[in-house]
């Protein structure tokens, strides 16, 4: 299944790109899914993906929980709790 | 009426103002501006702050969360304009306004503006003091006042 992912601030400069289209495996079918195979995926992905306490996403641009399904999904945003206003 | 604007430019609040006032059966106004802080500490505080966003994402939040405040409080206008970019302390970051017919509806629709806009659109800021920069961390209490909005 192919994603167009994007990172937002820590999360973009810890994982060195601001977006990427990946193509994970069918098995991945939610968030903390999606999450546990970029750690997986080499030591970058692990080391800025690793507070996975400190990560927030938001799929097809809207914000959902961890536990959140992907599939069919086209945009999938990772990045820290948000702090506007 | 809802006014949704996502801008590196400096907000006009008059302009953004004589907006709020021009929607229909508008009787009362109130209005928020956030400011950013200095927060001065012995490094001489913020030098400046930068607003990161994610595009569409951002406005499509603000958009629910004027609609929000449109349905709950049946207002005739809902603005929120959000800067973007670098900004020094001093500088207008974000504005709302609520436009009803009388004032407790548009006091209680301000506060519920800025208060969601905390966490619900994505927006992440960063600080630079004597020359370190570090992003800024959410904070519990703005958490706690957007959950007093929660229906029960």
């Amino acid at each position: 299944m192919r994603l167009e992912m994007l990172y937002f601030a820590w999360v973009r400069e810890r994982m060195g790109r601001s977006q990427e289209t990946v193509d994970v495996p069918a098995a991945v079918t939610t968030v903390a899914a999606l999450v546990d195979w970029l750690a997986a995926r080499d030591a970058v992905g692990a080391e800025a993906l690793a507070d996975r306490g400190r990560l927030r996403a938001a799929v097809d641009q809207a914000f959902v929980a961890m536990d959140a399904t992907i599939v069919g999904a086209r945009e999938v945003a990772l990045f820290p709790p948000v702090t506007g206003g | 009426m809802i006014r949704i604007v996502v801008t590196p430019e400096a907000i006009d609040i008059a302009a953004e103002l004589a907006l709020a006032e021009a929607a229909a059966g508008t009787g009362a106004v109130a209005t928020f501006t956030g400011l950013v802080r200095a927060d001065e500490d012995e490094a001489g505080g913020v030098g400046t702050l930068e607003l990161e966003h994610y595009p569409g994402a951002t406005e499509a939040a603000l958009f629910r969360v004027a609609a929000g405040a449109v349905e709950r409080w049946s207002l005739g206008g809902a603005t929120i304009v959000h800067r973007v970019g670098p900004m020094t302390p001093g500088t207008r970051i974000v504005f709302v306004a609520a436009s009803s017919a009388h004032r407790a509806a548009a006091l209680e629709a301000c506060a519920y503006l800025i208060d969601r806009l905390k966490t619900d659109a994505p927006f992440w800021k960063r600080e630079t003091r004597a020359g370190e920069t570090r992003w800024v961390e959410a904070r519990d209490t703005d958490t706690d006042a957007a959950k007093r909005w929660e229906d029960t």
